[in-house]
């Protein structure tokens, strides 16, 4: 690490003798009322990793798009390589050696990674001289930054992490020098973020310029060499990083200390409160998503669901709560086996004591074009009045009494909810959802696009649930979140359960194993059925220091 | 990040639709003028007809009667999130309803014949809409092509009914036996000489209180709660654990029983017996009503009454305007429902420009 550090410092002295790679002097940008950047001024050393960090809505996308072309600045000037210019789209910002990777691929699922590298930089009608150009020049880059993929791969059958190298590749392809990455790791499983960094360290080495764009301070300490910070339109600070500390970075992000660890005492499991047996989902299309899914959620604990996005975390949750059919299995809330079938399961659920926080809260767990107070009783809108009619005066004070407790800003129950923050659209949703007092409590992302000082309240609202003696399914793609909220996790890969772990003892490495769907192979002394249901062992008497996955039995013979 | 500002909310719903019916207007007189006739003189003939004398006004509310109960049934499934095109059919399948218990009751006093007539308008036109509606719910069938073709349906079954049914011995025209003026539905001149020979009738006071109900039903009940979540977010209810089938279901079943009430009011009240397509166009009007009013009930009762004038001016003025024809009149409607309706977002982005506030430095969000 010491050593890590003074190369850096190295670097950055180095490039300090060069002209910035990019350089912007004054920057704002406004959208009708909202500011969204703030006279900002930015210095990116050529040959560097440069971090920028803040809160959703500091302005970081803003910022990056006015640099790739997107948006015009209402004033300031941009240098790149000493030079002013002014970037009038994307084409241009490319012919200036700046490319970008999106957050979401821009790819054509049925081109292959050659077609989709050459799309948009053709060099004459007939496409065969570009593609053996581009094939002599992708081998190139392969060999150079270890970015290898087949260059004859369709795109719909590449993992997420080679789709993002085809990205980074066509940036490459393009003559880019600086290079842009937006949220490169959310969609990543922890071994390819890995190999991404190689691949940012590679191409920084070589004399790239890389600007990542993250909300994981963990990434910022492992991987660049500076990091500013962006709050509220503003820049707030550029730092070196290995003069920083992730405490100090959250802190200059949203403007006050924060807490980072999540403080929360030993469990104390009770009785089983949501019990799963067998669940098989499918998908619209007659796919199994949920494949025999078996699990049992006590009272008083957190059972967390590790996965990389899209292994059926999603039809998971939909199925226990209601919002989609149960092919074969059974739901058992309370001791009480539900039947989720028909479009009125959730109704059910709900009167069973089952409480859902959906992942995706826009989408499913909010009517954004509807008001606060309205909001605030979506799927209990039964329980207010007798008779036909709505008792909104009873609707209105409660929810009012929820901002309240949950310092839901602002304050206003008459609002519409698209005009909330992320954070605060979600503390509605939990505020809906926990102060119903439901035995179990399905959380799904609880904190995707939340700002940093709102995860902090939500997680511990979510850990005095537990302790309140409530059952808990955590569902997350962020493996730190699971890790840190859960007292057992569960590792969904391909729809199956593939292993349980102790988030006290689990090793990350084995964990992104686990996820990546790599069974490590040898059978431990379970047998099937245990294996199957990981609820026979409690996780207190379970005091496992390495994973077990679970044993196909194909793969034991 | 979009860049738009809303408008402020009355020039949303009151600026917005005025401008586009003058708009309306400006071109309607360009034709006007076209045919060699001075526009001034025809908006005055227009407006005359429609408000200026007893009769002419209680024409006008007439239509506007038949345009508030079409446009609360478009507009009571849009709020649930469904396009119903259908009270034309609707209103002619309850055509049927009213005349059967109004024959069935034939002789008995109003008081006891027109609530009647309005539950069997009400069923008629329920079961009708149900179809599609189950259809929709069930099946996958798409509720616009399925009420369209609902209205084809009910025109040829309908058909079949009056003429080879209904239709008494000795009688030429297609049309049913009459129901005795003791047992129609009462005119307003009955009560208030103001009307005078004009065909309103108490369908209209039941009108206004459909009116209020709808508002109340879809804004202050626990089923109107659940059928805007619907009509929202199709997602957020199955969330909520709203049956979106049974609502769809349920739904179009009233938007039906709206339409069906065309049938109290014409079959009812006016013809006082049912004739071959008596609803002549009312609940296709009734989908520009309900999309000038936004749905709301308080816009399908000004846009209903706009209509309703629109109809009756119309008719003054092919009357006494030489060189205007029935067709010029149909022309300028069409205009109408072209600029508030298909058009209505036209003059949005020159009023947003005109009340963009300049942005405001306390405040920075956004990325």
């Amino acid at each position: 690490m010491a050593k890590d550090a003074s190369s850096s410092t190295q670097r950055l002295e180095t490039a300090a003798a060069l002209p910035p790679a990019i350089k912007l002097v004054g920057i704002n940008k406004s959208f009708g009322p909202v500011r969204a950047n703030r006279d900002i001024h930015l210095s990116v050393q050529r040959g560097t990793v440069h971090g920028i960090v803040g809160e959703n809505g500091a302005g970081k996308s803003t910022l990056m798009s006015i640099l790739y072309g997107f948006y015009t600045a209402d004033s300031g000037t941009i240098h790149v390589s000493g030079k002013p210019v002014s970037i009038t789209d994307s084409r241009h910002a490319l012919a200036l050696g700046i490319g970008m990777v999106h957050q979401h691929f821009m790819l054509v699922d049925n081109f292959t990674v050659i077609e989709n590298v050459v799309l948009g930089a053709e060099d004459s009608a007939l496409l065969g001289p570009t593609l053996s150009k581009a094939r002599d020049q992708l081998k190139q880059l392969a060999k150079d930054y270890g970015l290898e993929v087949d260059p004859d791969a369709l795109i719909e059958d590449l993992s997420v992490g080679q789709q993002q190298r085809v990205e980074i590749l066509k940036a490459l392809y393009r003559g880019a020098d600086i290079l842009i990455l937006d949220e490169p790791t959310g969609v990543l499983t922890p071994a390819e973020a890995d190999h991404l960094f190689r691949i940012l360290k590679t191409l920084r080495d070589e004399g790239k310029t890389i600007i990542l764009i993250t909300h994981k301070l963990r990434e910022i300490m492992a991987i660049t060499d500076e990091v500013s910070v962006m709050r509220q339109g503003t820049m707030v600070k550029t730092l070196e990083t290995a003069q920083t500390s992730p405490g100090e970075l959250a802190e200059l992000m949203v403007g006050r200390r924060v807490l980072l660890e999540v403080e929360k005492g030993p469990a104390s499991p009770g009785d089983v409160l949501l019990k799963v047996k067998d669940l098989v989902v499918t998908d619209d299309f007659g796919i199994a998503r949920v494949k025999n899914v078996s699990f049992q959620v006590r009272a008083g604990e957190i059972v967390g669901i590790a996965g990389v996005a899209g292994n059926g975390q999603s039809e998971l949750l939909e199925a226990i709560s209601g919002m989609r059919d149960q092919t074969l299995g059974s739901v058992e809330v309370n001791g009480q086996a539900i039947s989720a079938f028909g479009d009125d399961g959730a109704a059910r659920l709900r009167d069973a004591g089952l409480a859902h926080v959906p992942e995706d809260r826009l989408r499913e767990g909010l009517v954004t074009t509807l008001l606060e107070w309205e909001n605030s009783i979506l799927g209990y809108h039964n329980s207010y009045g007798s008779g036909l009619g709505l008792d909104i005066a009873k609707a209105k004070s409660e929810a009012a009494e929820r901002i309240e407790k949950f310092d839901i800003r602002p304050a206003n129950t008459a609002l519409k909810t698209a005009n909330f923050s992320g954070g605060n659209q979600q503390k509605i949703v939990l505020a809906r959802e926990m102060e119903r007092n439901p035995d179990v409590l399905i959380v799904g992302q609880p904190t995707r696009g939340v700002d940093i000082g709102a995860i902090e309240f939500i997680h511990k609202q979510i850990i005095a649930m537990r302790d309140a003696g409530k059952a808990i399914l955590l569902v997350s793609v962020e493996l730190d979140e699971i890790r840190s909220l859960s007292d057992r996790i569960l590792v969904l890969f391909d729809g199956e359960i593939v292993g349980e772990a102790d988030p006290a003892t689990a090793d990350e490495g084995a964990l992104g194993l686990l996820m990546a769907g790599v069974h490590e192979g040898g059978a431990s002394g379970e047998s099937e059925t245990e294996a199957r249901l990981p609820e026979h062992v409690t996780p207190i008497e379970k005091t496992l220091t390495e994973m077990s996955p679970r044993v196909d039995k194909d793969e034991s013979q | 990040m979009s860049a738009r500002v809303p408008l402020p909310r009355w020039v949303d719903v009151a600026l917005l639709p005025v401008l586009n019916v003058m708009l309306a207007f400006l071109i309607g007189g360009i034709v006007v003028m076209l045919v060699g006739q001075n526009p001034l003189d025809a908006v005055g003939i227009m407006i005359y007809g429609a408000f200026g004398y007893g009769s002419g006004f209680g024409y006008t509310l007439y239509y506007t009667t038949d345009f508030i109960f079409a446009g609360l049934a478009v507009s009571l499934a849009y709020q649930a999130g469904l396009f119903n095109i259908g009270p034309e059919g609707q209103a002619y399948v309850a055509g049927l309803g009213v005349i059967l218990v109004a024959l069935a009751l034939n002789g008995l006093p109003w008081l006891v014949t027109v609530p009647a007539m309005i539950v069997a308008g009400g069923l008629f036109g329920a079961a009708w809409a149900f179809i599609p509606g189950y259809l929709q719910a069930k099946r996958g069938s798409h509720i616009v092509i399925t009420t369209i073709l609902f209205n084809f349906i009910a025109v040829s079954m309908m058909g079949y009914i009056i003429s080879k049914h209904l239709k008494p011995d000795g009688v030429n025209s297609d049309e049913s036996a009459p129901i005795d003026a003791i047992s129609r539905v009462p005119q307003l001149n009955v009560f208030w000489d103001l009307f005078k020979h004009s065909p309103v009738n108490i369908s209209f006071i039941l009108a206004l209180l459909a009116l209020v109900g709808v508002y109340w039903l879809v804004w202050r009940t626990k089923f109107g709660f659940a059928m805007r979540v619907l009509g929202q977010n199709p997602t957020a209810a199955r969330y909520a654990g709203i049956s979106n089938s049974r609502m769809i279901m349920i739904t179009m079943a009233l938007a039906g029983a709206m339409a069906g009430m065309v049938a109290v009011n014409n079959v009812g009240g006016v013809q006082g017996r049912l004739i071959l397509n008596f609803v002549s166009g009312a609940g296709f009007v009734g989908v520009a009503v309900a999309f000038m009013g936004k749905g709301h009930p308080f816009g399908v009762a000004l846009s209903a009454l706009l209509f309703g004038a629109l109809y009756q001016g119309g008719q003054e003025l092919a009357f006494s305007m030489p060189g205007i024809t029935r067709e010029m009149i149909v022309t300028i409607q069409a205009l109408v429902i072209l600029f508030t309706g298909a058009m209505g977002d036209m003059l949005r982005p020159p009023l947003e420009r005109v009340f963009f506030k300049p942005p405001d430095n306390s405040s920075a969000e956004g990325g």
